[in-house]
């Protein structure tokens, strides 16, 4: 089964976002744990684009796209045109230095490579492709 | 998506999360902190029982008043998570790092 939303780069869009995953994955009975730090990873990926390669503008778009295949792991790709920002090549500050500097950023991209099993990024047609997977256990 | 409610009792103020809080919502979270930290409050109780979702501009919010709150000896407990909520805490350990209560009574003890 295959999920598609597409929307503008504002901040205020990120709600709904999550609610679009959460609907998408509690048709296929994913926990709701996992639910939830699905929903987590993602809406730091989208913040992300949204903020940084498309500076909020509501009317530059992107796709999210969600693959649910039988009990494999589930496919998460978003698609837009904007900057690629690699989040494999980005090392990520430790928490300690995260409190000394005061900073409100860096946990993000730490939460999205615990939650995820893999990013990847192609590009497609023209498009970046963010792909990022994982396995999910399905209640029967 | 936020609402944010402050009361205070025995002195300490609490702090009243409602709803989300992600990119476009977190800057209420920290003027809501900077507030009760400007109008002199050492006790700072931080309410998540009616919380649904914290993304991590949130969570960035509250490690950035650690080191703050240690030098200026103010107090901060949040308590009243839900599973989700305390689980998101803990995917990155921050759980080890901010005081969390389990509900209101436990944080008062703690702050006190």
């Amino acid at each position: 089964m295959n999920y598609t939303y597409k929307v503008g780069c504002s901040i205020e869009n990120l709600k709904g976002v999550r609610d679009f995953i959460r609907g998408s994955l509690k048709n296929h009975g994913v926990t709701d744990l996992e639910v939830s730090e699905i929903v987590l990873a993602l809406d730091e990926m989208c913040s992300n684009l949204m903020i940084h390669a498309h500076h909020c503008n509501p009317d530059d778009l992107f796709e999210l796209h969600i693959t649910v295949k039988n009990s494999d792991p589930v496919i998460f790709e978003i698609i837009d045109d904007g900057t690629v920002f690699d989040i494999n090549q980005f090392n990520e500050p430790a928490l300690n230095n995260i409190i000394h500097e005061k900073r409100k950023g860096g946990l993000g991209i730490r939460l999205v490579k615990t939650i995820m099993d893999r990013i990847e990024y192609q590009k497609r047609e023209g498009r970046n492709v963010c792909r990022l997977t994982k396995t999910v256990h399905f209640n029967s | 998506m936020i609402h944010i409610k402050r009361i205070q009792e025995d002195g300490a103020d609490i702090v009243v999360l409602i709803g989300e809080i992600d990119a476009s919502s977190s800057i209420e979270l920290d003027l809501a902190i900077a507030k009760s930290v400007g109008e002199g409050f050492t006790r700072i109780l931080i309410d998540c029982s009616a919380l649904e979702y914290i993304s991590s501009a949130g969570l960035g919010v509250f490690m950035s008043y650690i080191e703050e709150f240690k030098d200026r000896n103010v107090k901060m407990v949040l308590f009243g998570m839900s599973e989700k909520v305390a689980n998101t805490f803990s995917i990155l350990g921050l759980n080890e790092l901010l005081q969390i209560g389990k509900d209101k009574i436990e944080a008062k003890q703690m702050v006190s």
